[in-house]
């Protein structure tokens, strides 16, 4: 009964979101404030993890190939396939439930534990708006973060075969050319917004319910953490589900 | 003025606010007095809207605050300045732009006009030089300073504090006091304080509502509030090691 209460109360914030809009000078602020701390000071740790895990991703695929029939050309191919439809929009977005979740979760929880946003509230502001919109706007540049973490995903595969000693650059950039369907980029893409948009509003609700100390606003944290990953993994399902099968 | 008539709030099985009638006075320090629990700070959330009551009205003016429209409420909240218990200041601003906050917000001003009105504000709060200082670097007592400037950046026509002088030193607090009471003599608010400090209701009480259970147990003023016969007010005020002492001195004064 508690979850079908949360669910509600979700949806009911997500109204409350894009009702009473700050005042336009203001609400640009917020938008440039929070792509400020949501892709860009992202950038970092999607580069380093993307670079490696497409190396990683690579590895396995060549050492697991011992089959001579079987084309070294595979290597790429199986990196990009790995990288593009999962690695990138999904495996990303987990660690984002991490990086920027608890950010969001706990940057709005110690708001309402110290009163600001009651402040808020008290001024006329709509908190919800004035907290939650600037965030999903400033995540409509995700999918930006995920083409990066495909190109780097992809390059980093390159890089640990052909330096790695397990396959040559032109066999893993014909893997990469062949069999390419554009429409698994779309897919990746059409997700990557959805999955930014649950970045976006669940930790956000986790920040701003919450009731308590500051004890409770780690406690929001480690839970905004935990129901953001759960959502984005049945989204992914679901969305998979939809456009692929 | 405020006036409220007949107040009625609970949460879930629990009343915390029962039958609250009373008025708060334009150009006075109005106090809400009260033990812990009594329903002060309920009251209070109420008052400024955050909490709607079951039953009850609460008249801004001659206006009805349940018969407010949308736009009249945000209206209303454009003149209403609180000063939160912690400051409420906001972390990742600066002073000047914690005071500016309003005015950005509610005027068309141009960013010079804003700042001259920021250091006019801190002027009078005695505070200056701290404009671009975040509240973590400032001591209580300047964020407690920073948020009256902050409430009365507006000009607004009602002052909200809950419980201003937590957390601070008596003599900061009786700074703060004074500072409450001036501004609102000055701007002619109607001010409500929510305390349980008795160097308040003796410093500033012009007007005192006591909350017992979440009822009005007695009202008056702190030039009456020694006189009170109700026993709850007794047990009070007379709660203080200090307001004690004073009283065994006093009964032996009269013997």
């Amino acid at each position: 009964m508690k979850y079908f209460s949360e669910i509600g109360t979700y949806f009911l914030m997500l109204g409350q979101v894009f009702r009473r809009p700050t005042k336009s000078s203001v609400m640009r602020e917020l938008i440039f404030k929070e792509i400020e701390e949501l892709i860009l000071n992202s950038l970092g740790i999607v580069i380093f993890i993307s670079f490696f895990v497409g190396g990683v991703v690579a590895i396995q695929t060549a050492l697991n190939i011992n089959n001579p029939l079987i084309p070294e050309m595979l290597v790429g191919y199986a990196t990009r396939q790995s990288v593009i439809l999962e690695f990138a929009p999904t495996f990303i977005s987990i660690i984002m439930a991490g990086k920027i979740g608890s950010f969001i979760t706990s940057s709005i929880g110690s708001m309402r534990v110290t009163e600001q946003i009651d402040a808020l509230e008290v001024m006329g502001i709509n908190s919800l708006n004035y907290l939650v919109f600037p965030k999903i706007i400033a995540l409509l540049l995700y999918p930006f973060i995920i083409g990066l973490a495909m190109f780097l995903g992809i390059f980093g595969g390159w890089f640990a075969s052909v330096y790695g000693g397990f396959t040559s650059s032109a066999a893993f950039i014909e893997g990469i050319q062949s069999d390419f369907i554009v429409f698994h980029l779309t897919y990746s893409f059409i997700k990557t917004l959805v999955f930014a948009f649950i970045l976006a509003t669940v930790p956000s609700f986790q920040g701003y319910y919450m009731k308590g100390g500051a004890l409770e606003v780690g406690k929001a944290s480690t839970y905004s953490f935990v129901w953001t990953s759960v959502i984005i993994i049945l989204a992914n399902y679901v969305i998979t589900t939809l456009l692929l099968s | 003025m405020i006036q409220v008539k007949h107040l009625h709030k609970s949460f879930g099985e629990v009343q915390v606010l029962r039958d609250i009638s009373t008025t708060f006075e334009q150009g006075k320090t109005n106090l809400i007095i009260g033990s812990s629990g009594s329903g002060k700070t309920v009251f209070l959330k109420c008052l400024l809207g955050l909490f709607s009551p079951e039953q009850g009205e609460i008249f801004y003016g001659t206006q009805s605050f349940s018969a407010m429209d949308k736009n009249q409420r945000k209206e209303l909240r454009e003149h209403i300045g609180m000063v939160f218990q912690g400051g409420a200041l906001f972390d990742s601003m600066t002073v000047e732009e914690n005071i500016m906050f309003p005015l950005r917000m509610y005027s068309n001003q141009s960013q010079g006009q804003m700042r001259d009105r920021v250091n006019t504000v801190l002027d009078r709060v005695n505070l200056n030089g701290v404009n671009k200082k975040f509240p973590s670097e400032i001591s209580g007592g300047m964020q407690k300073r920073v948020s009256i400037a902050r409430a009365i950046v507006n000009n607004p026509r009602y002052l909200f504090c809950d419980e201003p002088n937590s957390g601070l030193d008596p003599k900061t607090s009786m700074v703060i006091d004074n500072l409450i009471q001036e501004i609102t003599a000055e701007y002619n608010m109607t001010t409500i304080i929510n305390t349980h400090d008795m160097n308040s209701v003796m410093e500033i009480g012009q007007n005192i509502v006591f909350l017992q259970n979440g009822s009005v147990a007695w009202e008056g003023n702190a030039d009456n509030i020694f006189n009170a016969s109700e026993q709850s007010v007794i047990d009070f005020v007379y709660s203080s090691n200090l307001f004690k002492k004073i009283r065994t001195i006093q009964q032996q004064t009269h013997r």
